[in-house]
């Protein structure tokens, strides 16, 4: 498959969503509303859950199945109340010392009126500053787009997992081809360009694992439930001190 | 001779601006004049040199480079240049890209967009850094991460204040993902500097905005932008674009973000010096009093 053709398959519909993979890999998921400043945005889902017998924060960027819930949950682009809905959580998860798990799905963050008026850069730069030293293990699970500063402020994590069809980006192909040779059907040649997919990722030292899809979504879902398992195991064996340290270096040295 | 400072501003003959060298030097000192974008109004470029590249008449701020900044804020013979020699790569061979740096190298006489180091500002030690729009618009790529994320953790180490000018369209996108990675990189940092008790203040410029917006530059304890200044996540041409319809006048400006409660203040250019240092003074620590 080369670059466009998993742009494709990560968009493609009937993928499963957030919300398929919370119901499959934990247990009483538990969800939790709203910022507490201004509302709940639909685009973002969090809440509690048990992992195996762990109690962790999940948190999911939503994009919806049925035309009608895809429009309810604005295609899982987050305006700022979504991300400072995900930053409340992950404070509770450090108050009571949960791992956080982040599920990543987006074009991109919202661009509208009513985002930028909320202050869309600063909310997704405060995710980004409080991410970076947030007391307890976070691991973010790229499992379809990753569109930019929007997937970025929920991916700020110890480890940054990808699905063999996903993408990340700074910016979408699209977007690129149009601003590189003014025409944004261009999108295949912009898609190579961009070293989106998770084997390129994984190259610069920005995802640390790939997950195989072909095995089908419930064998996928036991991969990274068994994996999440191991990894908050191993980081037991870490201060919190520890845990920041390899966290900061981690992003310190992609590209140095 | 053109007044030094208006436009760029070559650090040498070699790596001067050709554009520059191009245009014929009138006689007199006085002669060049611009006419204000805002008020449309002819202004001697001495004049606007020594009113800090701000119009008399109406109080518009014209663009001025990263070295003109440097020269505005820190006190005199104080800068002193860090990382200066760090020079962008086309590390994932995109289209183009080396091209638009070598461009960008002449049209700013700049090895990159952001010029790092410490100074003094009104007797106090401090670190800035000062973005460079002539430098393909203040762009973020690796170089101007790393820089930045140097520049905090120095000043975490010798627990120093930064000082930062932004001007930014965002991330670099011929950097591909490394660009994006810049930007917890940097906010990183600046957690570290902020946790360590350590004051920031960043003064945003025009336009500042993409992922610059959406990590340091509103990342300051203190956040204050120059009048009129675009600062926003998404350009407006894009929310145009996604939302199809026009948006409303003053949208996305300085004074649109105090009212929304984005800003501390709003610091036109010719108090700005005066603004560090009083809130400076009031930041002194009590053992250095
Ligand atoms: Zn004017």
């Amino acid at each position: 498959m080369n670059a466009y053709d998993k742009v494709r398959a990560a968009r493609a519909k009937g993928r499963p969503t957030s919300i398929d993979y919370i119901n499959q890999i934990f247990t009483k998921f538990t969800e939790l509303h709203g910022d507490r400043r201004f509302s709940d945005d639909k685009a973002i889902i969090a809440g509690i859950a048990k992992l195996d017998d762990m109690s962790v924060t999940v948190i999911g960027i939503e994009k919806g199945h049925s035309t009608k819930e895809k429009v309810s949950r604005n295609f899982g682009s987050a305006h700022p109340e979504g991300y400072r809905k995900a930053l409340r959580q992950m404070k509770l998860a450090e108050k009571f010392k949960r791992p956080v798990i982040c599920f990543v799905d987006t074009a991109g963050a919202f661009c509208g009126i009513g985002a930028e008026e909320r202050g869309q850069g600063q909310a997704i730069a405060e995710n980004l500053m409080e991410m970076m030293a947030l007391r307890v293990p976070v691991i973010s699970i790229f499992i379809g787009e990753g569109g930019s500063g929007g997937a970025l402020a929920l991916s700020v994590a110890d480890e940054v997992w990808m699905l063999e069809n996903s993408v990340y980006s700074v910016i979408s192909p699209e977007g690129c081809a149009s601003i590189l040779w003014k025409d944004s059907s261009k999108t295949k040649e912009a898609s190579e360009c961009l070293k989106l997919t998770a084997e390129d990722l994984y190259s610069f030292g920005v995802t640390e694992r790939i997950f195989s899809e072909k095995a089908g979504f419930e064998p996928l879902c036991e991969e990274i439930k068994n994996q999440l398992i191991a990894t908050f195991h191993r980081n037991n064996s870490l201060t919190t001190e520890e845990l920041l340290d390899n966290r900061y270096r981690k992003f310190r040295k992609i590209g140095g | 001779m053109i007044k030094r400072g208006l436009f760029k501003n070559p650090k040498n003959q070699l790596e001067g601006n050709p554009k520059l060298s191009r245009t014929p030097a009138p006689c007199v000192a006085d002669e060049m004049c611009v006419t204000c974008p805002s008020c449309k109004k002819t202004i001697l470029t001495s004049e606007l040199s020594e009113n800090l590249s701000v119009c008399q008449t109406c109080g518009y701020h014209f663009r001025i480079n990263a070295r003109q900044r440097i020269n505005i804020i820190s006190d005199a013979n104080t800068f002193c240049e860090i990382d200066q020699d760090m020079i962008s790569q086309n590390r994932i061979d995109f289209p183009e890209y080396d091209k638009k740096l070598k461009n960008a190298r002449l049209d700013s006489a700049e090895k990159d967009a952001v010029v790092c180091g410490t100074c003094k500002i009104g007797g106090y030690d401090c670190c800035l850094f000062v973005m460079e729009p002539y430098f393909m618009m203040g762009s973020m790529g690796i170089v101007v991460g790393e820089k930045i994320t140097r520049l905090f953790e120095m000043a975490t180490e010798k627990s120093l204040p930064v000082v930062g000018f932004t001007v930014s369209g965002g991330a670099r996108m011929q950097e591909g993902i490394l660009s994006l990675m810049q930007m917890a990189k940097t906010s990183g940092a600046v957690k570290r500097h902020n946790d360590a008790g350590n004051l920031y203040i960043g003064v945003l410029t025009d336009p500042t905005t993409g992922g610059v917006t959406a990590s340091f530059a509103t990342e300051g304890d203190i956040v204050v932008a120059e009048p009129s200044a675009l600062i926003g996540f998404a350009g407006p041409r894009v929310i145009e674009q996604t939302i199809r319809q026009k948006l409303p006048q003053g949208f996305q400006r300085a004074e649109f973000l105090l009212e929304k409660g984005f800003l501390d203040a709003i610091v036109d250019r010719r108090e700005q010096k005066k603004y560090l240092v009083r809130l400076l003074y009031l930041h002194e620590k009590a053992e250095q009093a």
